[in-house]
């Protein structure tokens, strides 16, 4: 159990690297907290697995500290970090028993025989391997498989943290459930940091306490799953978290007005404040389509925009609207009435971001 | 250096700590990696020092060889390269050699192809035992078919042609082509054919534009062990040839001459019959490491 | 694969094959087997004799010497060969140029023809102009294969090393290649030992292709010929002589086609018992991997 600092870390492959798009891992520091639950939630190729094999030790970063408990650990083996890891995909050693690969990672410690067998009928039961113990690894089914890779991954105590890479991907989306829960039961139960990587955010935010998104290389937010959602520090955490998306509509000061294209917006004094400050061509407004207030009928202080489609999903629907050029999305609740040609959108202030090149700028409320 | 392993994360805060210590004052030796280069280093001196003296002597003319012993040649000179290369005696050794391999591989891989291919597709009568008895013949030593083959290709009126020795070296290169390919196209998805017969390709077309490039490295790698087995073979080569069709295997005998054995000639065959399997071996370079496992791993 | 159709049209592509390979081994054969049972004085006179060839060939204390000295030889070679092998496929280095480089000098003597490579060691062992002879007897050693058994002996398996060496090695390389880099990771965070790593991870990947590497390499070496007849001639005395060498001289030496055919046939028929042993085996094994159940 330990607690894992990343100082400037980055890495790239390539033995010459000129440009920041040669960096698999950009410059970046991060905490772990001792015995959290983490996820590292982002879309395939942004550096997750990376991150997660520098933090093992697989990988040696090209620049950069990765300490834990204060002390730095590059140089260290990932034998000698005493650390955890479940692939992707099953590893399992074919020629042995499911209980000598569960006795393998503490057998090769020259753990005690006695505490050996402790251990994997601990494990053994949590996971639900106890009946194929005998079992040649070998004639394992791929769920039974990557069990048998999880379950080496947990039988270690004492272990400075467990990393999981994307475990439940061969697993049937039934079984998943019950495994994660499994996970965040160990996870109570032994105090142990856990570092989770997925491109699943639903996956992410039951597993974890906290969620780290990582965009090309960097991680751009880290906070929990509420945090996430509801002020996204940057335009991609925005997209990729919550279903649909945030809307993001790119604005400009116009003759003292915001406007969206030819669309004026009201959106309060602070706003326009903030927006009258900046130099950037690049500045957007970012609202969730869960707060977008769509009316069938004209209401103050609203804009009016055209209707592309709705999607009925039952309890709510989808609204595809376009705004002065811009498509963006709200969501209706089932008794609010449907607007069919043209609605009228009023957006709360308080629901509102501003994205400056990209990154979130607080705004500051009267 | 502490070889016991961590297993709690005091002990490897400990052991960290221990590590940047050292870092501080000297730089690591990566000991382990010099030992795997060192060793193979040395099997490849093993290797190499016996072609390296064979091509030591090539240079060297007879009175330097038997004179004293020198590791490189004092008096370099090119004489038997140049008496092999303009002697028609002696070139045609290679002329023969490669034209009698080159009929083999051709005709071993057309026949192999679609035999192949049908004991990796289909079942049929005696499809077993057939490739069983098939792999026999990759067993028989070609001792045992010395004087029926001389006897054979005699009667037929081959004896001492290109044809026979082909014919003959059929005998395992044909079994070994058929077992190579099959275990390729074994791991070749049956759907792939099917999904080409839907589309309207007739047989013979599906197996020329599709099938075949996609088990080109097999096809490589097959063609590399019908070279191989047929270019290092002597005893029915050089038992079915007499002066028409002589390998240069045989043609290298004739370096003993009354006075002894011409060493420097003998050495500078010797190392152009090396040359051929070098480019060979070149050429199918990126598919052996895969293709070597013969499909079968 | 179970998903083959029955289709016995298949003979079709067969039937090329099966017709070149009969020309090369049936026909030969049905000679051999025809002559083990004859006794031959020329073209128009011949006698029938049964099994007596075969009786006369199994007492021959010569030939009995000679197979016993092959599967001396066979198994000596092996089980230097087969380990060694596997320990060069594990140095060798898996990327980059010298990937390339050490690839085809380790596979360079499996391309020699094989009585070069009985010349390319007669010339570096002989005591006057060769650098192992000459370097063993500057360092005191009377190192002479004409003469002394051992020398000549040692000096075969030695070459013989030399030479097949490189087909293990290329198999188990080929072997070891086809094992993904995750394997590795996983036993670098189960903190396996290097030993443990080859015994569960790269061991099992191997077994097929040691399988047939044991195969390729028995059989070649029970049917050697042309390297130790240039190297010893199968001397000193009879010390290096082995089957194929014996069979010769019988056959095309002495003429002997009676005795030598007899010889011929239950010579093979060692080979095929050995080799159906291995089939078996291989078999065994596809069935395991079918059994787990794709």
């Amino acid at each position: 159990m330990a607690e894992i600092t990343l100082k400037g870390l980055a890495h790239s492959y390539l033995p010459d690297p000129q440009s920041p798009e040669d960096y698999a891992i950009r410059e970046m520091d991060h905490v772990w907290h001792q015995g959290g639950a983490f996820a590292l939630l982002g879309p395939s190729g942004c550096g997750k697995s990376t991150l997660l094999n520098i933090i093992s030790g697989l990988l040696e970063p090209s620049g950069g500290e990765v300490l834990f408990d204060g002390e730095k650990v590059n140089s260290l083996s990932p034998e000698a970090r005493n650390i955890a890891q479940v692939f992707q995909f099953p590893v399992v050693y074919d020629t042995m028993t499911v209980y000598d690969n569960l006795a393998f990672p503490l057998r090769n410690v020259g753990t005690a025989a006695g505490r050996v067998h402790e251990r994997v009928m601990e494990v053994a039961e949590v996971l639900e391997l106890t009946p194929q113990l005998k079992r040649k690894a070998k004639n394992l089914t791929a769920d039974e498989k990557q069990k048998v890779s999880m379950g080496r991954g947990l039988v270690r105590e004492d272990v400075s943290a467990i990393l999981f890479d994307e475990p439940l991907t061969v697993i049937d989306p039934q079984l998943k459930w019950k495994l994660r829960r499994k996970l965040k039961e160990i996870h109570r139960r032994f105090n142990i940091t856990m570092v989770y990587v997925t491109h699943d955010q639903l996956e992410a935010s039951t597993f974890a306490d906290k969620i780290a998104v990582m965009y090309e290389g960097q991680v751009v937010q880290f906070g929990t799953p509420r945090e996430l959602f509801e002020a996204p520090n940057h335009t991609f955490v925005g997209y990729f978290i919550g279903s649909p998306g945030m809307n993001f509509l790119p604005v400009a000061m116009e003759g003292g007005r915001v406007m969206c294209g030819e669309a004026p917006l009201v959106v309060g004094e602070a706003f326009e404040k903030a927006l009258q400050a900046t130099s950037s061509e690049n500045v957007k407004l970012g609202i969730r389509p869960e707060f977008v207030e769509a009316h069938a009928t004209e209401v103050k202080g609203a804009t009016e925009a055209e209707v592309v489609d709705i999607q009925d999903l039952g309890t709510y629907a989808i609204l595809s609207l376009r705004l002065g050029g811009i498509l963006l999305k709200a969501r209706l609740d089932e008794d609010e009435p449907r607007p069919r040609v043209r609605a009228w959108l009023r957006f709360p202030v308080g629901r509102l971001g501003l994205y400056v090149d990209e990154f979130r700028v607080e705004v500051p409320h009267e | 250096m502490n070889r016991e392993l961590p297993t709690t994360p005091e002990a490897v805060r400990e052991r960290a700590a221990r590590a940047n210590d050292r870092r501080r004052r000297r730089a690591r030796p990566a000991s382990r990696q010099w030992r795997r280069r060192g060793l193979m280093t040395a099997y490849l001196v093993f290797v190499l020092l016996p072609i390296y003296w064979l091509l030591n002597m090539s240079f060297q003319a007879n009175s330097e060889i038997l004179g004293a012993l020198t590791l490189w040649p004092q008096d370099f000179t090119l004489e038997h390269y140049a008496r092999i290369l303009t002697q028609s005696s002696w070139y045609m050794g290679y002329v023969n050699s490669i034209a009698y391999v080159l009929m083999n591989m051709l005709i071993s891989i057309s026949v192999a192809l679609p035999a192949a291919y049908a004991f990796s597709r289909y079942r049929f009568i005696g499809d077993k035992h057939l490739f069983f008895w098939l792999l026999t013949n990759l067993m028989a030593p070609p001792a045992v078919f010395l004087l029926p083959y001389f006897q054979l290709y005699y009667t037929v009126g081959l004896f001492d042609t290109h044809v026979a020795v082909a014919l003959a070296h059929c005998l395992f290169n044909i079994p070994l082509a058929v077992w190579i390919l099959e275990g390729f196209m074994s791991s070749v998805p049956k759907e792939i054919d099917e999904t080409a017969f839907i589309d309207g390709y007739g047989f013979p077309r599906f197996f020329v534009r599709i099938f075949i490039p996609m088990i080109s490295s097999g096809i490589g790698v097959t063609l590399f062990f019908l070279f191989m087995f047929s270019w290092v073979e002597l005893l029915l080569a050089s038992t079915l040839t007499s002066t028409g069709a002589q390998p240069i295997g045989s043609v290298m005998t004739q370096t003993k001459g009354a006075s002894g054995i011409d060493w420097g000639a003998l050495s500078a065959a010797g190392v152009l019959t090396i040359l051929p399997g070098i480019l060979v071996v070149y050429f199918v370079r990126n598919h052996i490491a895969k293709g070597f496992a013969l499909g079968r791993t | 694969m179970n998903n083959k159709v029955y289709n016995n049209r298949a003979w079709w592509l067969i039937l090329p094959m099966l017709l070149l390979v009969a020309f090369s081994a049936i026909i030969p054969l049905m000679t051999v087997v025809n002559y083990s049972v004859q006794d031959v004085f020329d073209a128009h006179t011949r006698f029938f004799t049964g099994t007596e060839w075969f009786r006369e060939t199994l007492n021959d204390p010569t030939l009995q010497m000679a197979l016993l000295r092959q599967f001396a030889f066979s198994f000596t070679v092996l089980a230097i060969e087969v380990p060694l092998g596997i320990g060069i496929a594990l140095l060798m280095p898996k990327r980059g140029w010298q990937a390339s480089a050490v690839l085809i000098l380790v596979t360079m003597p499996l391309l020699i023809p094989w009585n070069v490579v009985g010349s390319i060691w007669q010339i570096f062992t002989r005591g006057d102009i060769g650098l192992m002879g000459w370097s063993l007897r500057e360092l005191g050693y009377g190192y002479n294969i004409t003469r002394s058994a051992t020398d000549a002996w040692g000096t075969i398996v030695l070459m013989d090393v030399w030479h097949w060496t490189p087909l293990i090695a290329l198999l188990s390389y080929s072997g070891l290649r086809s094992i993904p880099d995750a394997y590795y990771q996983a036993a670098r965070i189960d903190r396996a030992s290097q030993w443990a790593v080859f015994r569960y991870i790269q061991l099992p990947k191997l077994t097929n292709v040691l399988v047939i590497g044991v195969l390729l390499r028995f059989m070649h070496s029970f049917m050697i010929y042309a390297e130790p007849f240039v190297l010893t001639g199968g001397g000193p005395g009879s010390s290096t002589t082995f089957l194929s060498q014996s069979l010769t001289t019988m056959a095309i030496g002495q003429q002997d086609l009676g005795p030598s055919a007899a010889f011929s046939i239950i010579y093979f028929l060692i080979i095929l018992l050995v080799c159906w042993v291995f089939y078996t085996a291989i078999m065994n094994l596809q069935k395991d991997k079918q059994e787990r159940g794709v």
